[in-house]
């Protein structure tokens, strides 16, 4: 009788825990995103069809897909080639590397985007140069580029070097034994055994790289039309009281968080499978 | 294609791994590389193949009388199973075994149907027919080894190098492995060295067995020199069951159990004899072994037919002559 009590009791309690936290993720996850489709709806399709139509949004959505594609690929290579280095060789300094890797996640965006500025500005250490050569980097997509570079590097290669840790070499040197030479062994042997962490980093680092705010914010300027990221675009629209307008950019921004999760999940299923036995 | 190390140190930063080692691996002999864990095998069998290198200015590694401190390991032809296999997962078992013939260059690279009757030949090989689809995790840990012999068999290499190729594996895969092994380099003559820590496999399967004590050769010589006539103490001990027996001059003899011969109480001779009491009796095996406890109190084992425990009619508590040569 006893036993049924207790067990009563925790069933009670689960589900208390289950509602809790129910209650707390549609609070403050997904009552938000729904919010935003009503905000940007409230005045009709037609509105949120201009808002997102409108030259400047254009402009925007179109910078931030070019910085996701340059800063995606290439954050992807610098983690691949950080993993790899910090993973599959032994030398004085590593374990500074790999905390050096993490800087990007402990350091505040803005104090990354003022970096930026203290260098490439016109009162920059570099800014004379600069300057001389009439090379702009500040207030242009160069600086939003090394910003979104900056705060999005360790999404890879966090992704990576757990995983090639766990991998060791021994896969790599049985190959070379086989007479691979490197770039056989990278493509034949390190590549798949890394492709569903590559794909899951690659995802975070784009999911960032088209959302990050703060260091971008620092050296775009927010030039309408030509430095404005989407994310600063809908500050400015919400500045202006453009209400409408920024909840219909800011859909944009949450269906990549949807279509971001989504594909998390799958990456998630499939490696799970590709992964089972070890 | 044989084997020559002359004098290879290497050293970990302050950590001497292999101290002076040298030894010479005949042309068509499997040799075991025998010692503790910790002594050294598995650094030395790298350097070999080229995986790690010796301390610089210090020894040599000769192939077939040539130096190969300059030889990259892809090009030099050995055939490497690892002790973990080191098989790739994401390949299935045909795969796996033609990777060495399909990164070869174009020039050199046989033709896709002459590669897949190469696979097709080494699973026969090794006794893995009907599995080439399989991936590493669908086969169980001899079928992986395996296939990680073949997969290294599959680029022709002209030594074979093995390291602890049935360290995972329950007793009886080991030594039904182990006999196949055998009769599998009889088959194909390859210059094989293999590392092991268990004696007894290192006796029943080599030519010729390399006893390693930290980053030290201890001794070689064939299976049955290095079991009758260790060279020191520890080979002594290493190789298994032997028994210490101190001397009035202070000296240690060193006896193995089958050497102890067992006689009636009655027929005691001073000269040679000592007495000793039986304290154990164990017969389920093809031998029995039997513990003595000798007059000044230390125990030793013997081991005697089943037909002489018969005639003796021995028992636990029963008093017997011991000698030993
Ligand atoms: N990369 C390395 N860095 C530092 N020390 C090493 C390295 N590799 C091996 N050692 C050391 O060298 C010694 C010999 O190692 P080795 O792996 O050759 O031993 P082993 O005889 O193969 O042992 P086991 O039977 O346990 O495999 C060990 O003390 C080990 O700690
Ligand atoms: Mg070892």
């Amino acid at each position: 009788m006893k036993h049924s009590v207790v067990t009563q009791e925790t069933r009670v309690v689960r589900w208390l825990l289950i509602a809790a936290t129910l209650l707390i993720l549609g609070l403050f996850l997904l009552l938000p995103l729904v919010a935003v489709f009503i905000e940007a709806l409230r005045q009709g399709w037609q509105v949120f069809w201009a808002a997102l139509h409108e030259d400047a949004a254009r402009s925007a959505v179109g910078l931030t897909i070019a910085m996701a594609a340059l800063a995606v690929p290439l954050n992807a290579l610098f983690g691949l080639a950080a993993a790899w280095a910090v993973t599959k060789f032994r030398f004085r300094g590593r374990a500074l590397l790999i905390t050096l890797i993490d800087l990007p996640f402990a350091v505040s965006p803005v104090v990354a985007g003022v970096v930026w500025i203290l260098l490439f500005s016109s009162h920059g250490w570099f800014g004379a140069f600069l300057a001389k050569h009439d090379i702009a980097i500040i207030f242009a997509w160069p600086g939003i580029m090394l910003a979104t570079l900056f705060v999005t590097f360790p999404f890879v290669a966090r992704e990576l070097i757990p995983l090639m840790e766990s991998q060791g070499t021994d896969q790599e040197e049985a190959a070379v034994t086989l007479g691979a030479n490197g770039w056989q062994i990278f493509w034949r042997v390190t590549l798949p055994n890394i492709k569903w962490g590559l794909l899951y980093g690659v995802l975070l680092c784009n999911a960032r790289a088209m959302g990050e705010f703060g260091a971008v914010s620092v050296v775009s300027g927010h030039i309408r039309g030509e430095t404005n990221t989407l994310p600063l675009h809908i500050e400015v629209l919400y500045n202006e009281y453009q209400f409408s307008a920024a909840f219909a950019c800011a859909t944009l921004l949450a269906m990549l968080a949807l279509l971001t999760l989504g594909l998390k999940s799958a990456i998630e299923h499939f490696s799970g499978h590709s992964g089972r036995g070890h | 294609m044989s084997i020559s190390i002359q004098s290879i140190h290497k050293s970990f930063g302050s950590y001497l791994a292999l101290d002076d080692v040298s030894l010479e691996v005949p042309q068509g002999s499997l040799t075991a590389l025998l010692g503790p864990s910790g002594s050294g095998k598995t650094t030395l069998l790298r350097i070999v193949a080229g995986l790690d290198f010796a301390d610089e200015g210090r020894g040599k590694i000769l192939f077939h009388g040539e130096n190969v401190a300059d030889v990259p390991a892809g090009e030099r032809q050995v055939g490497f199973v690892f002790q973990h296999y080191a098989l790739f997962r994401h390949m299935t078992v045909a795969e796996n075994v033609a990777f060495g013939l399909n990164v070869m260059p174009r020039h050199r690279r046989p033709s896709a149907a002459e590669i897949d009757e190469r696979v097709k030949e080494l699973l026969h090989l090794v006794r893995l027919d009907g599995l080439d689809r399989r991936r590493p995790h669908e086969l169980s840990g001899g079928q992986r080894q395996r296939v990680a012999l073949a997969r290294a068999l599959a680029i022709r290499p002209k030594v074979l190098l093995l390291d602890e190729p049935f360290g995972a594996l329950d007793a009886q895969v080991r030594k039904d492995l182990r006999r196949w092994l055998r009769v599998f380099h009889d088959q194909i003559g390859l210059t094989t060295l293999f590392v092991t820590h268990d004696q007894e496999e290192a006796l029943e399967l080599a030519d010729q067995v390399v006893v390693m004590r930290q980053a030290r050769v201890e001794q070689v010589g064939p299976p049955q020199e290095i079991f009758d006539h260790p060279r020191t103490p520890f080979v002594y001990e290493f190789l298994g069951n032997v028994n210490k027996i101190p001397h009035a001059n202070g000296e240690v003899r060193y006896v193995r159990p089958h050497e102890m011969e067992i006689t009636f109480a009655a027929e005691y001779d001073a000269a040679r004899d000592v007495l000793a009491d039986v304290t154990h009796l164990f017969s389920a095996g093809p031998v029995a072994s039997l513990s003595l406890r000798l007059g000044d109190g230390s125990l030793v084992e013997a081991e005697i037919s089943r037909k002489q425990l018969e005639e003796l009619a021995l028992s636990v508590g029963d008093r017997v002559a011991v000698r030993w040569p």
